[in-house]
């Protein structure tokens, strides 16, 4: 008897995360790849990679889950089951592995969020709006700058006790301060470990305002990898924060358990990886709304489209 | 000058009494501004100060694509914030730009005095006589107020139609009768008509649906293109959802319930706090009396007002246990922001609810 498992897929702006679970919400193979702005090739590539590491299971996945900000996208792709919003996603994921959690901050490649949890349901929650201070791209064009790999970012970050005070409002700011350190004969691993200080009080400041930080606190996303991060949180919070070899997946992971939730099974092809996929996008002339119509095909054929404002634009 | 042909900036359905009010009131030709596209707000945008609010934008825009299809008197309303300084500011722009036209600013001080009214009716028709402006301001006003009730009826009900846009037809049909109302009995009668119909469209409504409250500002909170359709993505998100703001409130019963929203909110605030702040505190904590699952405040982007009210609503949401989630819109806010943090505030009331 083939056993059933679901795929969760998390498409970020920076990285594409896959996991796939068993009927216990037990993660059973994963995989994660770099987006490269290329969020189709890139799914592909997950599913070709999990596809291999499932060959000896004996497993069939009968339900697909897409998150992440190209959810709608891949969604009609792969023909998922459920597509939601990362926020719900990343609560559902974590709950599954920290019953307990009060308090989920997540930092991503471009968007950060803070969950609040109360009994295991999120009772408030909020992302960033304004611009992508203090995300992980942040860090990895200051890594850039400085000529270190953002990789070994934390390590170096750990070597300082006396971090540089960076400005955390803005990342112009921050930018200007940085040089400003740097010509004036900083360490580079004060600098780093000042940037760390930065990303996290930005967070605070921005994301997290007004919102109570309550232990069990998780920390999560692409920047969790940073333990200068961390350190900088559990220095400015005053509290353990937990981070999760899983972590950067707990999406992947929510959406997952989410599809099979659902309870609608159907067979999933890996034969996917295959098919030719294309979007076309174009601007709609009926009207002076200008809406930008993309429509999804599948070797030639049309399988949705968005975009529109209303109905005239379906057919143009 | 040529013939006049008068015009005013959109709102919703609103422009139907207010077309009716003027041809039936002024000798001049009316012509409603275009529908509201993104046309609209770039032109708006392009011609106003980069930190005004929003609605100042858009209304810039409608005036202008009305200028540019031969409107020459423009109409402008006002009220208890920036608005109030609308007028002013657009007359001297558009006049900048080179446009000839006349302008009439309808509420010159925060009450719409009716004899100012009149007299602003009357000096673009001097043979209008006092009763018969009175006659059509009461049909007027009746018509809003109908259509601000039906308006509350389909928004407690459009998320559970069971034949797609079966209200939103059936809307657009009263709309156009209104439009040719003949007199206060007509329209008595047309209002228990489609009312009557409106309750026989098939919903299909379970016991205990979701409810959401809609408070903020008034322009962003009743111009559908200005919040993307937000009450719409709500009605397919199969919730209830309940707002206070219209016209009908803003001209009559705000004037009656000042004392009695003191009342409500005297524990965050002792007197009003400009525009619509204290009334959407008060809304508020009716609204989570009234055990709704949560509350969404919109603004336009710089409206101080609400500014002021989104940190006594922090503390609402935390004495009254009521999630709310905060949209601040502007000329160029991706939908698709939007979209997640809607979705992912469903999800969250519908957890809390599980609960």
């Amino acid at each position: 008897m083939m056993r059933e498992c679901w795929l969760g897929i998390d498409v970020g702006s920076i990285s594409t995360k896959g996991v796939i679970i068993d009927e216990n919400n037990k993660i059973i193979a994963t995989s994660y790849l770099w987006t490269e702005g290329n969020p189709m090739e890139a799914v592909k590539k997950v599913i070709n990679n999990l596809e291999q590491k499932l060959l000896e299971k004996n497993s069939v996945v009968v339900g697909v889950g897409v998150t992440g900000s190209a959810r709608k996208l891949i969604g009609s792709m792969v023909g998922a089951n459920m597509i939601r919003n990362e926020i719900t996603a990343h609560a559902i994921g974590t709950l599954s592995l920290f019953p307990n959690v009060k308090t989920i901050l997540e930092i991503g490649g471009q968007d950060s969020k803070i969950i609040i949890l109360e009994d295991g349901v999120v009772v408030d929650y909020a992302m960033n709006t304004l611009c992508a201070a203090g995300t992980g791209s942040f860090l990895s064009s200051q890594a850039k700058r400085l000529g270190v790999r953002v990789e070994d970012f934390g390590d170096i970050a750990l070597k300082s006790d006396n971090p540089a005070r960076i400005a955390a409002r803005c990342t112009v700011f921050a930018e200007s301060d940085l040089v400003h350190k740097t010509q004036a004969g900083y360490k580079k691993a004060e600098i780093i470990a000042g940037l760390c200080d930065s990303v996290v009080n930005n967070y605070l400041n921005n994301v997290a305002r007004g919102k109570k930080i309550i232990p069990p606190i998780v920390f999560q996303g692409g920047v969790s990898k940073n333990k200068g991060v961390i350190r900088s949180f559990e220095k400015i919070l005053n509290e353990k924060v937990h981070v999760d070899e899983l972590g950067h997946l707990m999406g992947a992971l929510g959406i997952a358990i989410l599809s099979r939730k659902t309870q609608l099974k159907e067979p999933f092809s890996f034969n996917i990886t295959n098919e030719k996929f294309e979007t076309k996008g174009h601007e709609c002339s009926n009207c002076p709304n200008r809406c930008e119509i993309v429509g999804i095909y599948k070797n030639k054929e049309l399988i949705d489209v968005w975009g529109n404002r209303c109905e005239k634009g379906v057919n143009s | 000058m040529d013939k006049k042909i008068i015009t005013f900036p959109q709102l919703a359905n609103y422009h139907i009494p207010i077309e009716f009010l003027l041809t039936n009131l002024v000798e001049c030709d009316v012509l409603k501004s275009p529908p509201i596209t993104q046309k609209t707000i770039e032109l708006g945008s392009k011609h106003s100060p980069e930190f005004v609010c929003m609605p100042f934008k858009y209304n810039l825009g409608n005036f202008i694509e009305s200028l540019d299809l031969g409107t020459n008197v423009l109409l402008q309303a006002g009220g208890g914030c920036r608005y109030g300084y609308y007028a002013e500011v657009q007359k001297q722009i558009l006049k900048d730009l080179g446009y000839k036209f006349e302008f009439y600013s309808i509420t010159e001080t925060d009450k719409i005095a009716i004899i100012s009214v009149y007299k602003t009716l009357k000096s673009l028709n001097p043979k209008l006589k006092f009763f018969k402006y009175l006659y059509y301001l009461i049909i007027t006003f009746k018509m809003i107020h109908y259509m601000d009730k039906i308006d509350i009826y389909i928004r407690k009900n459009i998320g559970f139609e069971v034949i797609p846009d079966s209200f939103d037809k059936l809307l657009l049909e009263m709309l156009d009768d209104f439009k040719n109302t003949t007199g206060l009995f007509h329209l008595n009668k047309l209002y228990r008509i489609y009312l009557s119909r409106f309750k026989k469209l098939e919903i299909n409504k379970p016991n205990k649906n979701l409810k959401i409250g809609v408070i903020g500002e008034l322009y962003t909170l009743m111009e559908p293109f200005s919040n993307y359709d937000l009450e719409k993505m709500l009605a397919k998100m199969n919730v209830e959802v309940s707002r206070y703001t219209n016209v009908t409130y803003l001209i009559i019963t705000k004037r009656f319930n000042n004392k009695k929203m003191l009342k409500i909110c005297n524990k965050y605030c002792k007197y009003p706090i400009g525009a619509d702040g204290m009334d959407n505190i008060a809304s508020a904590i009716s609204l989570a009396l009234e055990g709704y699952d949560g509350l969404i405040h919109i603004k336009p982007f710089g409206c101080t007002p609400e500014i002021g009210a989104m940190h006594i609503l922090n503390k609402v949401s935390e004495d009254y246990k009521i999630p709310i989630i905060y949209f601040t819109f502007d000329n160029q806010t991706s939908i698709e922001g939007i979209k997640t943090r809607l979705e992912a505030f469903y999800d969250m009331i519908k957890m809390r609810r599980s609960k």
